[in-house]
Formats: structure tokens, sequence, C-alpha cells
């Protein structure tokens, strides 16, 4: 058990690491991201009705409540 | 009170037929609450208790063979009689020429989250089940509130309130709230004006359709505040607020807020904390302006001549709420009243910080992200096909299909609730409130329930010649902790009827 107290918090230096690459860092997260938004739309392109015109215009409803 | 209210939800969900845009809209929904009641209420199926004063054997008059669930002979008579109870509670019925789904009565706004999706769930499975009958096309549905040509559809909430709250104080307290707060739970829609004829993105789904302050109409010359009345509880001591302005939501905190907020807001009002003046100038005008700006930067006039946004005002919702909160409970405040208002806080500094920083949470937002997104990619302009497309898709409520549920599956949108506990709210009621007894009494007597409603349960029992009402006048009443040890002990309707009458 004092062992286990005696445990070191995480040291200082190794935040003060992490926070000193940030330019490397912000760009592969942005390129992640772009990435991302890429994969998203296609694959809402995947499953989006064919011929968005004619689709919404089909769309009819009577009102309603 | 906190959050914690009887409340309820009635969604009318968009009809299409796949390929067949001139289909009979009230035919399909029929269909699909046919297809539903057929297949999953066993035996006899109970019909919904209209009559509820008239001579019991009239009830007799809904209760029809289930040959006449055979779409052929589907007759316009016949197809005002699509109406069904369901084990979790809830009624699922044709209103007008919409399948809807009135959720069974809940006591929180986690449950209304939990039985609103499960009602997704049943309209899913129903039209999964009218597209296997042979020769019959695929119904779509859709969670949204327009077609964007003019119409619009429902999606209603109901509050249990106090009988002694006069109803100028509702209006009063209720109309700033309601013109703000669509900016936490507006679905979002693509197109300007009652029928999209301008362009742009707005906030809301329903602004453009309201017309009036107050009224009792939700057809015509909608209203801000409903002036419906009917209580489904002692007139005496309740009210049934009947709040018709809501989008429909598929984001879970988006109804979680707006269930949540607004129960915090009744709250207030029934307790007269609200002393202070928040009236907004011409608030049917300022409805739309909000909705038509999604930046959250457009300014209302409030009260003593204030100029703020509606995230502004929604603060002063929050912060009145946090004082009313801390004044009745301090730190006995219950679990899910501090998540609301820490949620619903989180979420306006997010709102007025940059809207785009909600689109885990918000549809609005969501939405409007992948639009510019798509707006971006493909240079469109707002009258591009597409983007009205995902709009409407947006609120398919196919997994496969529709856009809400891609995006949740992209790791796009925060969930509150797991699939587990939504699935079991499509069978099972809640538990607190008298949709327990209506919702046990049809799935342990089903041969014996001839009708029910949200105020009677009424029985058919063998050997008696009239039919038996119970009343469930108390929405409190009826809970598992008053009646599951009673259902327990009866394994028939007749053992139950004659302990109810002993």
């Amino acid at each position: 058990m004092p062992q286990e107290h005696k445990h070191p918090k995480k040291s200082s230096d190794e935040v003060e690491e992490v926070e000193a690459s940030p330019s490397t860092d912000a760009a592969d997260r942005k390129e992640a991201l772009d990435d991302d938004v890429d994969a998203i739309l296609d694959e809402i392109d995947d499953v989006l009705e064919t011929n968005a015109e004619d689709f919404v215009k089909s769309f009819i409803q009577k009102g309603g409540e | 009170m906190s959050v914690r209210r009887v409340m309820g939800a009635e969604v009318e969900y968009g009809i299409s037929v796949s390929g067949q845009p001139t289909a009979n809209p009230m035919v399909a929904s029929s269909q699909v609450v046919n297809a539903y009641a057929s297949a999953t209420v066993r035996a006899r199926r109970a019909r919904w208790d209209f009559e509820e004063e008239s001579p019991l054997r009239d009830a007799r008059g809904f209760d029809m063979s289930r040959q006449v669930a055979d779409q052929s002979q589907l007759t316009d008579e016949d197809l005002g009689l699509a109406n069904v109870i369901l084990t979790n509670g809830a009624r699922l019925y044709v209103d007008h020429a919409h399948p809807e789904y009135s959720s069974p009565e809940v006591t929180n706004p986690l449950d209304l989250v939990r039985w609103d999706k499960a009602g997704e769930l049943v309209m899913l499975d129903a039209t999964r089940r009218a597209a296997t009958l042979p020769g019959e096309p695929q119904i779509l549905l859709y969670k949204n509130n327009t077609d964007n040509k003019g119409a619009s559809y429902g999606a209603h909430e109901n509050y249990l309130m106090s009988r002694a709250t006069p109803f100028a104080d509702i209006v009063r307290h209720l109309t700033p709230f309601f013109v703000s707060r669509q900016v936490v739970c507006g679905a979002g829609r693509v197109g300007l004006r009652q029928d999209g004829h301008d362009h742009g993105f707005q906030i809301s789904q329903r602004a453009d359709f309201f017309e009036v302050e107050v009224g009792l109409e939700t057809t015509l010359k909608r209203p801000i505040i409903n002036t419906r009345d009917e209580p489904h509880a002692d007139p005496e001591r309740h009210r049934r607020l009947h709040v018709i302005i809501g989008d429909a939501n598929l984001a879970e905190m988006s109804t979680y807020l707006k269930a949540g907020t607004t129960a915090l807001v009744l709250a207030m009002i029934e307790d007269r904390f609200l002393d202070r003046d928040l009236s907004v100038e011409g608030p049917v005008s300022a409805l739309k302006k909000v909705s038509h700006d999604p930046t959250c930067r457009a300014l209302i006039t409030v009260g003593d001549g204030r100029k703020m946004t509606a995230v502004q005002l929604q603060m002063e919702y929050l912060e009145l709420s946090r004082k009313y909160c801390e004044d009745r409970y301090g730190s006995d405040i219950d679990e899910q009243t501090a998540d609301v208002l820490s949620r619903w806080e989180s979420v306006l500094t997010r709102l007025e910080r940059d809207p785009a920083e909600c689109a885990r949470e918000l549809d609005w937002v969501a939405k409007l992200k992948l639009l510019q997104r798509y707006r971006d990619r493909d240079g469109l302009d707002w009258d591009a096909p597409v983007l009205h497309l995902i709009d409407l898709q947006y609120a398919d409520i196919r997994p496969e299909k529709g856009l809400y549920h891609r995006l949740v599956r992209l790791g796009q949108i925060d969930r509150l609730l797991d699939d587990e506990t939504v699935e079991q709210a499509m069978h099972e009621p809640p538990t607190d409130t008298r949709a327990y007894f209506r919702g046990q009494c049809l799935s342990r007597y089903p041969e014996q329930v001839a009708a029910a409603s949200w105020d009677s349960v009424i029985f058919d029992l063998p050997g008696r010649e009239s039919l038996q009402r119970v009343p469930t006048t108390d929405p409190l009443r009826g809970t598992r902790e008053h009646v599951g040890e009673l259902l327990d002990n009866s394994p028939t309707a007749q053992a139950l009827v004659a302990a109810l009458t002993h």
C-alpha cells in the first residue's frame, strides 16, 4: 500500500513535451479531419437517393395535426 | 417540481410510397398501422376508446375482426379505425394523412426520449412488415415536419400541469421561451417560407407555419401557445398543456433538452417564481427571425426594450432555473434535473461562441454541418436539389438510408441511450405511470381487452353481458408499485376485474 501511495503523478516534463510539438500535431489532426470529412461525404454519397430533384419533388404531404 | 412531471410526445410522420407520388397517404398510413397491429398485437385487437362517456356496449363498435386489416377492404370508413394501443402503453394510429405514434405517459425527459425513440422503431418495424405483403410497394416514413411545399404536420408535446395556474401566466412566460428554444431543439430546414419558395437554411422546421400568439387551432393559423384542453385526468386538478410548436427531433439530446428545459420553465410558472418580464416584442415575427438566422446573432426585443439574441434569452431562463432549483432543492437536487441544467448551460455557452460546436448534439447544427460540407465540396447554392434531399433524407427513419442514422454510425452524433434500452421500450411500458397498467393489461390479457384509452381500460369478459370499464384517471396511479402485485396475482382478466371491484 505505502508503495502505491508513493506513485508519482505524471511528471510536468512529460506534459511539457506534449505541448512542445504543437505544429506537427495540429497539422496531423487537420489532415486526419480532412480525411474524415471526405470519408463521411463518400459514405453519405453512397446512400443518397438517386435523382435528388425528382425525389424531393415527389415528396408531397397533406397537412396534419 | 423539477424536470420531473407527467409528459408525452405525439409525432406525425411524413409518408410516401416509393415510386408512387400520387398514392393516397391515408391508405398508406393505414397499411403501416394495420401491418404492425396484425403482426404484433396478439389475438383480439384492442381499440382506442373514443367515447368514454357512451354506453359501454358502444365500445364494441370499435372492435373489428382482423380481416379488416386486409388492405383491399379498406374503405374511407375503415381508415378511421386504424388505431391501436401497444403493450408499451403507446397509441399507434392514423391522424389525418399521417401515421402517428403517441408515446405512453412518462415522468421525466430521459424516458420521453426513450419512448419517443421506441416510436421510431415501431414505425420502422411497421413499414418493413407492410412491405412483406405480396405486391405492396415500400412505404417510406420521415420524422420531419414539412414537405417544403406548404404542408406541415406536427410533433406535439404534452405536459400535465396544475389547474390552479392561470393560463395567462403560462402564455406570458412560455411564449418568450418558445420563441427562443428552437436554437436548442430546432431540427433544421432547407427552404424559407411555408412553401420553401425562398432559398436558405433555417433553424426550425416549424417556425414559418406559426401565425398567431394564442389559439385553439392546430392546422390553420397555428398559435405559439395552443389552448387545447383535454386533461385526460381530473379536470379539477389538472390541465394537459398541449405544445404544438416543436420540431420532430432525431437527435436524442435535442429531445432531452426540449422536454427537460420546458418542464423546468413550467415548474417555475406553477410556483410563480418568474418575476422578470421577458415578453418578446412581436413574438410571431421574432420566432421566424430567430429561425432564419443560423449564426444565432439576430437580436429580438425583450421586456423593457433590451435587445438580445435567442441564445441570451435562453440564458435568462437558464439562470432563473438555476436559482429556482437552488432555492427549492439546494444540494438535494435530483440527478436528472442537475444533468439537464448542466447540459443546457453547456449547449448555450457553445451556441453563443460558435453554433458549429454543437454538431454532436443538436439536430439543426448536425444537419447544417453536413449541408455546409456538401456546399464547400461541390460549390452549391441553397437551391441545389441535393441539399433539399439531404434535409429530407436526414429524417428517413431507416438506419440504412436515414442520414441522421448514418451520422450516428459514423460517430458524428452523440447518444444518450443504447439500442437495447430503446428496443425494450417498443414493448414494455414505463413502470411509473398508468401506462404500466394499460400496457400490462394488453400483454397479459390480450383476449379480454376490448378497448383502451389514456384514461381507461375496457374489458370484455366471458359471461358478462356488459363491458367492464376500469378508469385510469390519475396518470400517477396504475404504476408497477401500485398494481404490480395485483397483476401478478391475477392470472386472468376476470380475476383482475374481480379484485378491482371487490
